[in-house]
């Protein structure tokens, strides 16, 4: 095996620079003459704007501009666009009301945008800020689903009557109410799955810059895909044609989805820089973050799982209502549907499926994807579902999913919901799982745990996601405005080092480290040779970002299509040299052989007659050596995986403490076993979070309750017990590396398991539902209405 | 942040001539509590009178009947402190469950007892422990000190200097924790003292107070039995979006128990 090539545990690259405090973050950075925007945001959750009087903001000493709805309206700007659309059910198009980046007539929830000021300062803008007299002449607003969907509830939008964005179905309705009819147990369930708040580490940060002599415009942005923000913005927003604008995402602190979007600040800051003629910076504070980051999650649901006598799953009907926001973020419509409901088969055989969709207005944050995005919903859904068909037809949760579930020999498995999975091995998975997690001594641990005065449970998760988007044709027949493939440039200097130029985007996942290790594993070039360039419209190839898992089984593959093309190139000019036949080139660990021979040249050197073409084949062959490829995907990849959680609960306060968590996941092919274990970890610490403690609450008037890290819980380290992990791997048969993607599973997979086993903790109690989080109140309160 | 003077005065009196003369004036200790509400612009003071170069605040001192410590004394330093844990390990891990490490480097007692929040950890120990807060201009005993939610007994240009807790014979604090910002949603200290038995509970209502049934049960037999069957009125109690009034209600009681518990011999 080739050091530090694929399947290594290699030290991450970059964390040296990020521990060191040598990051350069957008608000790192700083151009000459900047200046700095505050967002004057509303305070009130609807309201009609009777006027917006700026004058006294724009007299402050140091002030540079103040800027309205109005004056963007004026200049022509556009809103910002939606990238993904829905068609309801009698195949008319989703409601796709406008979203001006400042509000020029009327604020739907607070947060929103209502005027920028500008000025020579932070502390200036902020100040002066205070001056700019808004007259809001309130409305009533529908702060959350049930409100929304209320008889005679206020609309947020005119145009969307029952604030009904769309109305959807997938599946068949008739071969469903025919399981239904022919059914002998049926289980069903409400759930609510809460709503979340990323909270990246790094608030999001913009910079708009215009350079007049050149007529070009920069955006710094906290972005996960600067391409996408560059073609929305641009295309969309600002009409600016893409040569003349460059949109950078330098290092970016965590984004975990939110920061995929387009958002108003990259609109506001692009179109005020070239107003005024200076650069002008914007950060969010942490409250700020609070109610201008896209939301997630947030579905309320219920579903009914048909079983035959045996507990065989005949048929699922689902009905969910999932929040919107006040506005469709950028991929906000596609999320709890083509990512949530063509999951909704899961791991297991169901043969008829049936759900709808009911996207809603309501006057919060934007909804979008957020870590795992749909995914989570789905899996929460079906994974607590499968828990209560158990119970209902006496079986053992984990024989009951054996029973169900999609066999080795029958992939590839097309669902009764769009998706045809690929592979898989679910009983492998659980089987690794169940040893690693020690379960059958779990019956020990519960026995000492009650010695203790507590409550021990185990619950368990078998859970699937699709990743890797996606195959563009496919995307684009489901409503999703944009392609969806990933690019990747090879570039080897003269001396054999390699500059690697990719569309993916690392804000966290090591891409600097796993994708070198690809370069090292086909090139032999050694791994601190390669530097790996991503985040730059001005650098990199067009290319689509990351998110959904993505990174490696779509933008790693298009780099080992364009490692490909290097080495056939290389073999010729080796050829050329060795005074051999191409055919005969060997390509192993860094140096070019000719088979059967000692004759051989090194990599190195092969680059370098590449680049001083004296003795080259020039007639049959270009110099240079710089490939690019562009790689659009097969298919999805479904990574599929066993969570075992184990909690214990404290019956007196109805605390829950996660004291064990296994995970045995398939992510097909892995490059860097360590990041995916970090991965894992981090992904299941967020899922532990949104099953245990993370909660948005909006009260109903829609201000935001849980606005500070004061209130809104993130879990701490205390909270997140040492994980077991492991991989149980069938590769992905469609890429070339193998490779299904690792960044969302554990969010995906861990809330039920937590869930799952809260309630197997509870079960002396007969309780058979607790809502996430569930907080130490809610425990409670489910042990004392049991015990009554 | 508004605009603010800033001033660093050598001594107490030179403290108070500040704040005389400036009607909009705040003392800054720690400025755990001060300054996040001045950056959320929910507090605009035009001049910050910071206590920590005047000599003679802080420091922890063993006086035979009791430990004095001083108001500019950070959580950490009691936390950590041999004097502290030797005669009051209750006080020492009182201070060591407040908020984060950060919090308890900067944060300080003169601080967290001059703010009375309802959520704050030494109110329960100022008030359990039967301590005595020294200001510039007299003593105030515990009993009489905290008066409501962020109300105490100190006048508006009254300096906590140190509070002197008694050394009780045994003492023991538990705290339900606010599982995002680890204040107390709960916190009860249970002190056997020369004065007798002593129980406060801070987190549940407007501000620390003793709960003298809990007194009475425990003053005959000292044990997590006698608190059985002793309940919490719920009534004045807080509600918020971390627990009801009910759930804290029920909290007191459980908590209580579990300092009685850890009590020792
Ligand atoms: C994230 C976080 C978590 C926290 N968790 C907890 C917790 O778990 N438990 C807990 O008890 N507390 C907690 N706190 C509060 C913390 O303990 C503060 O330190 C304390 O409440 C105030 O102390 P300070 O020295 O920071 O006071 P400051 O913020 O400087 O001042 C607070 C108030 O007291 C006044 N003041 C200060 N010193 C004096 C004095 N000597 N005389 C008269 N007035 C004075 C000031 O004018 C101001 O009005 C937390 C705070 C934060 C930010």
């Amino acid at each position: 095996m080739i050091k530090n090539g694929m399947g290594a545990a290699v030290r991450r690259k970059e964390d040296y620079r990020f521990i060191t405090g040598n990051g350069q973050y957008v608000d790192d950075i700083n151009r000459p003459n900047q200046v700095y925007a505050y967002i004057v945001r509303s305070p009130v959750a609807h309201a009609r704007l009777a006027s917006v009087d700026t004058a006294a903001a724009r007299a402050v000493p140091g002030v540079v501009a103040v800027l309205t709805g109005a004056d963007m309206a004026t200049d022509g700007i556009g809103g910002l666009p939606c990238g993904w659309g829905i068609h309801n059910k009698d195949g008319s198009p989703m409601a796709e009301p406008g979203h001006p980046p400042l509000a020029a007539e009327v604020v739907r929830y607070v947060g929103d945008q209502v005027a920028v000021v500008i000025a020579e300062s932070k502390a200036i803008a902020r100040d002066a800020s205070e001056l700019v007299e808004v007259d809001y002449d309130e409305l009533p607003a529908v702060a959350g689903l049930v409100a929304a969907s209320a008889d005679g509830a206020a609309l947020v939008w005119d145009e969307a009557p029952g604030n009904i964005c769309y109305d959807w179905e997938i599946g068949d309705q008739a071969a469903t109410e025919a399981a239904f009819a022919s059914a002998k147990q049926i289980a069903s369930i409400d759930v609510v799955n809460n709503r979340l708040i990323a909270n990246a580490m790094e608030p999001r940060s913009a910079i708009g810059e215009y350079d007049s002599g050149k007529d070009e415009h920069t955006l710094y942005t906290t972005s996960q895909n600067p391409h996408v923000i560059r073609l929305l913005m641009g295309a969309f927003v600002m009409g600016i044609p893409e040569h003349k604008l460059r949109v950078i995402a330098p290092d970016v602190g965590g984004g975990f989805g939110s920061k995929i979007f387009h958002y108003a600040e990259e609109a506001i800051v692009t179109w005020a820089a070239k107003k005024i003629k200076r650069p002008i910076k914007w950060t969010a504070e942490r409250s700020e973050s609070f109610i201008s980051d896209a939301h997630g999650r947030d579905h309320v649901t219920h579903a009914e799982m048909a079983m035959d006598e045996n507990g065989i799953f005949v048929g699922l009907r689902v009905s969910t209502r999932a929040n919107l926001g006040a506005y469709l973020s950028t991929f906000g419509p596609s999320v709890p549907t083509y990512l949530y409901a063509t999951l909704l088969a899961g791991t297991y055989k169901t043969p008829a499926i049936y759900a709808e969709v009911k996207g809603m207005f309501t006057n919060t944050v934007p909804v979008d994807a957020y870590r795992g995005a749909g995914r989570p919903e789905a899996s929460y859904l079906l994974e607590r579902l499968v828990d209560r068909a158990a119970k209902v037809a006496g079986l053992d949760p984990i024989e009951i999913r054996r029973r169900n579930f999609i066999q080795p020999d029958e992939f590839p498995y097309q669902t009764p919901v769009a998706l045809e999975y690929d592979t898989g091995d679910y009983g492998a998975a659980v089987d690794k799982a169940l040893e690693l997690g020690d379960y059958d001594s779990f019956d020990k641990r519960k026995a000492e745990s009650a010695g203790r005065g507590k409550l021990r449970g185990i619950g368990i998760s078998t859970y699937i996601e699709a990743c890797g988007l996606a195959p563009s044709n496919i995307a684009g027949a489901l409503g999703a405005r944009a392609g969806l493939y990933e690019a990747g440039t090879v570039r080897v200097n003269p001396t054999g080092s390699v500059t690697v130029l990719t569309g993916s985007h690392s804000h966290g996942q090591g891409h600097e480290t796993t994708f070198a290790q690809l370069v090292t594993e086909a090139l032999g070039v050694d791994f601190d040779l390669v530097e790996i360039v991503h985040g730059d419209t001005g650098k990199v190839p067009f290319g689509m970002g990351t998110y959904g898992s993505r990174s490696a089984a779509v933008g790693g593959v298009a780099l080992v299509n364009a490692l490909e093309k290097i080495r056939t190139k290389a073999k010729k000019i080796a050829a050329h040299l060795l005074e051999a036949s191409e055919e005969d080139i060997e390509f192993k660990e860094g140096q070019l052989t000719v088979a059967g021979t000692d004759k051989a040249v090194a990599f190195s050197d092969v680059a370098m007659a590449a680049y001083v073409p004296h003795n080259y084949p020039l007639e049959t062959l270009e110099p240079g050596l710089e490939e690019t490829a562009f790689y659009d995907p097969k298919n999805f990849t479904f990574p599929a995986g066993c969570h075992i959680c184990e909690v214990e609960i404290d019956p007196d306060t109805g605390v829950v403490d996660v004291v064990s968590f296994t995970a045995a996941d398939d992510f097909g092919r892995v490059i860097n076993p360590m990041i995916v274990e970090g991965q894992v970890h981090g992904g299941v610490a967020q899922g532990i979070g949104q099953a245990l403690y993370e909660q948005c609450i909006y009260d109903e008037s829609g201000q935001l309750m849980s606005g500070s890290l004061m209130d809104y819980c993130l879990p701490k380290a205390d909270n997140i017990p040492d994980f077991s992990v492991t991989t149980s791997v069938t590769p992905c048969t469609h890429n070339v590396l193998g490779v299904k993607g690792c960044g969302e599973a554990g969010a995906i997979g861990a809330p039920p398991a937590v869930i799952n086993a809260v309630l197997n903790a509870l079960a002396k109690y007969e309780v058979d539902d607790i809502q996430m989080p569930a907080t130490p109140e809610r425990v409670w309160r489910a042990i004392q209405s049991a015990a009554k | 942040m508004y605009e603010f003077n800033y001033h660093r005065p050598a001594s107490l009196a030179e403290a108070k001539e500040i704040l005389a003369a400036n009607d909009e004036a705040k003392i800054v200790a720690g400025g755990m509590t001060l300054l996040p509400t001045m950056k959320m612009r929910l507090a605009q003071p035009s001049d910050l009178i910071d206590l920590s170069a005047i000599e003679g605040l802080d420091g922890i001192k063993d006086t035979g009947s009791a430990i004095e410590i001083g108001a500019m004394t950070r959580h950490a330093d009691v936390a950590s402190s041999d004097v502290v844990k030797a005669a009051i390990p209750a006080l020492a891990k009182l201070a060591d469950s407040i908020g984060d490490a950060q919090v308890r480097n900067r944060g300080t007692l003169g601080g967290s007892i001059a703010n009375s929040d309802p959520a704050a950890d030494y109110p329960a120990a100022v008030l359990g422990l039967g301590a005595t807060i020294r200001t510039d201009q007299r003593e105030i005993s515990a009993d009489d000190y905290f008066l409501g939610m962020f109300e105490t007994a100190l006048a508006a240009d009254e300096l906590v200097v140190a509070v002197s807790f008694p050394k009780p014979k045994k003492a023991a604090y538990a705290k339900f924790p606010n599982p995002a910002s680890r204040y107390a949603v709960v916190g009860v200290m249970v002190a056997d003292t020369d004065s007798g038995l002593r129980v406060a509970v801070t987190g549940a209502g407007a501000c620390a107070y003793r709960a003298t049934a809990f007194e009475e049960a425990l003053s005959s037999s000292l044990s997590a039995e006698a608190l059985e069957g002793l309940t919490t009125d719920s009534a004045d109690l807080n509600s918020d979006l971390h627990a009801s009034a009910e759930y804290r209600a029920h909290l007191v009681g459980v908590m209580a128990k579990r300092a009685v518990q850890s009590l020792g011999g």
